[in-house]
C-alpha cells in the first residue's frame, strides 16, 4: 500500500469494493473484448447479487462497460448512457461455484460479434482478481498489461509468445498456464511491465494454433 | 519501505532534521520512484478534490434506499441561524463531515481517506479548519502527508478495512489520522501529532460495523460526525500537553487485537447489531425487493 491508497483513490461512492471495483471489472472486461459492446449479460453472485443495487454496483459494472473509469462522474448515469448507446444490458444471478462472495460473470458480445466471458471479483479497497475467462480460470489484477492467449495445447506456443516479448523488450511480471485438458483447450496469462506492440498482438493471432488472443492494455481508450 | 511503527516515523525525523510530513513524502518518493513535486502534487490533487466534493454537495439527492440524504442541508441551516451548541468550527466541521459522507451514499464523487465509508472525516476537519483560519494550501497538503503517514502505520500493522477490523478501523483510522493532522497545523510537536492520533483512535476502539442493509448509509454517515469532532478534541488534548498513557504504537496494536476478537457477525456483514433490529430488517428486505 502506498500513501495514496490511503489518501485516495478519488472515486464515485459508495463502496470502494461494491462500487470502484465493480466499476474496475466492467473497464477491464470491456478491454478484454477490444471492441465496442453491442451487447452484455451481467450476472451477480454472493454480496454483489444481495447489496448491490444500494450499492449501485449495476451501476458502475454498466459504467465500466462502457470504458468509464472509478472516479466518473456518470457512472450513476450509466444505463441511461448505455441506452442512448443502443447497448443492450440485461441483469441475472449467476451460477457460480465457491466463488468469492464479490463475484460477477459477464457475458460480452461486441459489435463485431467478438464474444467474451469474463468471471470478476471485488478482493477488497478497490482491488479486483479477473478470475474466469471463457472458462478457464485465470488470475490477474489489471494493475498490468496482461497478455492472455488461448491456443491448442501443443508443444511451442509458450516459446513463441515468450520469444516474441523478449523481442519485443517486453519482461514477463507473472506467467500462468491453464488448460482445459491434454492436448485440448490452453490459455496463457502474461501480466507484463512494459505494453505489447499492438502488431504483434495481430501477428499471434496468425499463428497457426492459436485460436483467440486478448491484451488489456493499461493506456486509455485501447 | 512502509512504516510499520509511529516511533520509526518520529526516529526517522530526529535522524534526518525533517517533520514528519516530509518523511512520509520522501518514503513515497523512494516507494513510487516520483520527484518529491510530483508526489506533492498528487497529494495536492487529492485535497482539491475533496474541496470540490464538499462544494459540489446537493441537498436534494436521496440515496437508492431514501435512508441519506439531505441532513447535511439541516445543520447547514441550523450554523447559519446561530443556533450551535458548539463553536464555530466544530459546526461546521460536523456539517461537512455529513455532507460528504452523504454525498458518497449518492454515488457523488469523493475522495476514499482512508476508505469510502470514513470520506467525510478528514475533508470536515481540514477543509473547516482551513476555511476559518485562511491557511495556506500547501501547509494543508503537507497535513494531508501527515494524515497519511498515520493511516499507512494502522493499515499495515492492524486494519483500515470495517470487514477486518470492524468500524474502529475505518471511522477510528480517518480520526486518528485528522487528529494528527489538525496538531500538525496548530504548530505541535512531533509527540503531540502521534499523541493526538492515539487520543483519538483509543476513543474508537471497538466500534462494530454493523451497516443496515449492507449499505455505507446507517450509521456510517452520523458517524462520520464523531470521528470528526473526536479528532478536534483529540487533537486539542494532545496540543495541551495532555498524553496517551498507552504509547500511541500500543494503543495500534490494540486495535488489532480487538479488530481480530470482535466476531463476524459484527464485520460489515450485517448479521448483527443495528442491521438486525426490526427498522434495519424492514430495510434490507426493501432493498431486496
Amino acid at each position: 500500500m502506498n500513501v495514496f491508497d490511503i489518501i485516495g483513490p478519488v472515486m464515485v461512492g459508495p463502496s470502494s469494493s461494491h462500487t470502484a471495483g465493480a466499476v474496475k471489472i466492467g473497464y477491464v472486461s470491456r478491454k478484454l473484448l477490444a471492441e465496442p459492446l453491442k451487447k452484455a449479460e451481467i450476472l451477480l453472485y454472493g454480496s454483489f447479487l444481495a447489496t448491490g443495487r444500494g450499492h449501485g454496483t449495476t451501476l458502475a459494472l454498466v459504467a465500466g462497460l462502457l470504458g468509464m473509469k472509478t472516479d466518473d462522474s456518470r457512472i450513476p448515469d450509466s444505463m441511461r448512457i448505455a441506452e442512448e448507446r443502443g447497448i443492450e444490458i440485461t441483469f441475472g444471478e449467476a451460477e457460480l461455484r465457491d466463488a468469492h462472495p464479490n463475484s460477477v460473470q459477464l457475458i460480452l458480445t461486441g459489435i463485431d460479434g467478438r464474444k467474451l466471458e469474463v468471471v470478476g471479483e471485488s478482493i477488497g479497497g478497490s482491488r479486483i482478481n479477473i478470475a474466469g475467462i471463457d472458462g478457464i480460470s485465470t488470475n490477474f489484477s489489471g494493475d498490468y498489461p496482461t497478455l492472455i492467449v488461448h491456443n491448442l495445447d501443443q508443444p511451442g506456443h509458450v516459446a513463441e509468445v515468450t520469444s516474441m516479448l523478449a523481442h519485443k523488450s517486453v519482461n514477463i511480471a507473472t506467467m500462468q498456464l491453464y488448460r482445459a485438458s491434454r492436448g485440448g483447450y490452453a490459455v496463457m496469462v502474461i501480466e507484463c511491465d512494459q505494453e505489447v506492440p499492438k502488431e504483434s498482438i495481430a501477428w499471434l493471432e496468425h499463428l497457426e494454433g492459436v485460436q483467440k488472443v486478448t491484451y488489456y492494455s493499461l493506456k486509455d481508450g485501447e | 519501505m512502509s512504516f510499520e511503527k509511529l516511533q520509526e516515523i518520529l526516529d526517522c525525523t530526529q535522524e534526518r532534521h525533517i517533520p514528519f510530513w516530509k518523511v512520509i513524502l520522501e518514503d513515497d518518493c523512494t516507494e513510487r520512484s516520483v520527484s518529491e513535486e510530483e508526489s506533492f502534487e498528487t497529494m495536492r490533487h487529492m485535497y482539491r478534490a475533496m474541496k470540490e466534493a464538499d462544494t459540489a454537495y446537493d441537498a436534494e439527492l436521496r440515496s437508492a434506499s431514501g435512508m441519506a440524504g439531505g441532513d447535511g442541508a439541516k445543520l447547514e441551516q441550523f450554523r447559519r441561524q446561530g443556533n450551535h451548541l458548539v463553536g464555530d468550527y466544530l459546526s461546521e466541521v460536523m456539517e461537512k463531515a455529513v455532507k460528504m459522507a452523504e454525498s458518497n451514499a449518492c454515488m457523488r464523487r469523493i475522495v476514499a481517506a482512508p476508505t469510502a465509508g470514513s470520506c467525510g472525516v478528514i475533508p470536515a476537519v481540514l477543509l473547516t479548519y482551513q476555511k476559518q483560519k485562511g491557511t495556506e494550501e500547501n501547509r494543508m497538503v503537507e497535513a494531508l502527508f501527515v494524515a497519511a503517514g498515520i493511516g499507512e502505520v494502522i493499515a499495515a500493522s492492524a486494519s483500515i478495512a470495517g470487514a477486518e477490523g470492524g468500524c474502529q478501523a475505518e471511522i477510528g483510522s480517518a480520526s486518528a489520522m485528522a487528529a494528527g493532522a489538525v496538531a500538525y497545523l496548530e504548530n505541535g510537536g512531533e509527540e503531540d501529532i502521534v499523541h493526538a492520533a492515539a487520543l483519538a483512535l483509543k476513543n474508537m476502539l471497538g466500534l462494530t460495523c454493523d451497516p443496515v442493509a449492507g449499505l455505507v448509509e446507517v450509521p456510517c454517515i452520523k458517524r462520520n460526525v464523531s470521528g470528526a469532532v473526536n479528532a478536534v478534541t483529540s487533537s486539542q488534548m494532545a496540543l495541551a500537553g495532555v498524553r496517551s498513557v498507552i504509547p500511541p504504537d500500543e494503543v495500534i496494536d490494540s486495535m488489532r487485537r480487538i479488530g481480530r476478537l470482535l466476531p463476524a457477525c459484527l464485520r460489515e456483514t450485517s448479521q448483527e447489531g443495528l442491521a438486525t433490529t426490526p427498522t434495519g430488517q424492514q430495510v434490507a428486505k426493501r432493498m431486496r425487493s
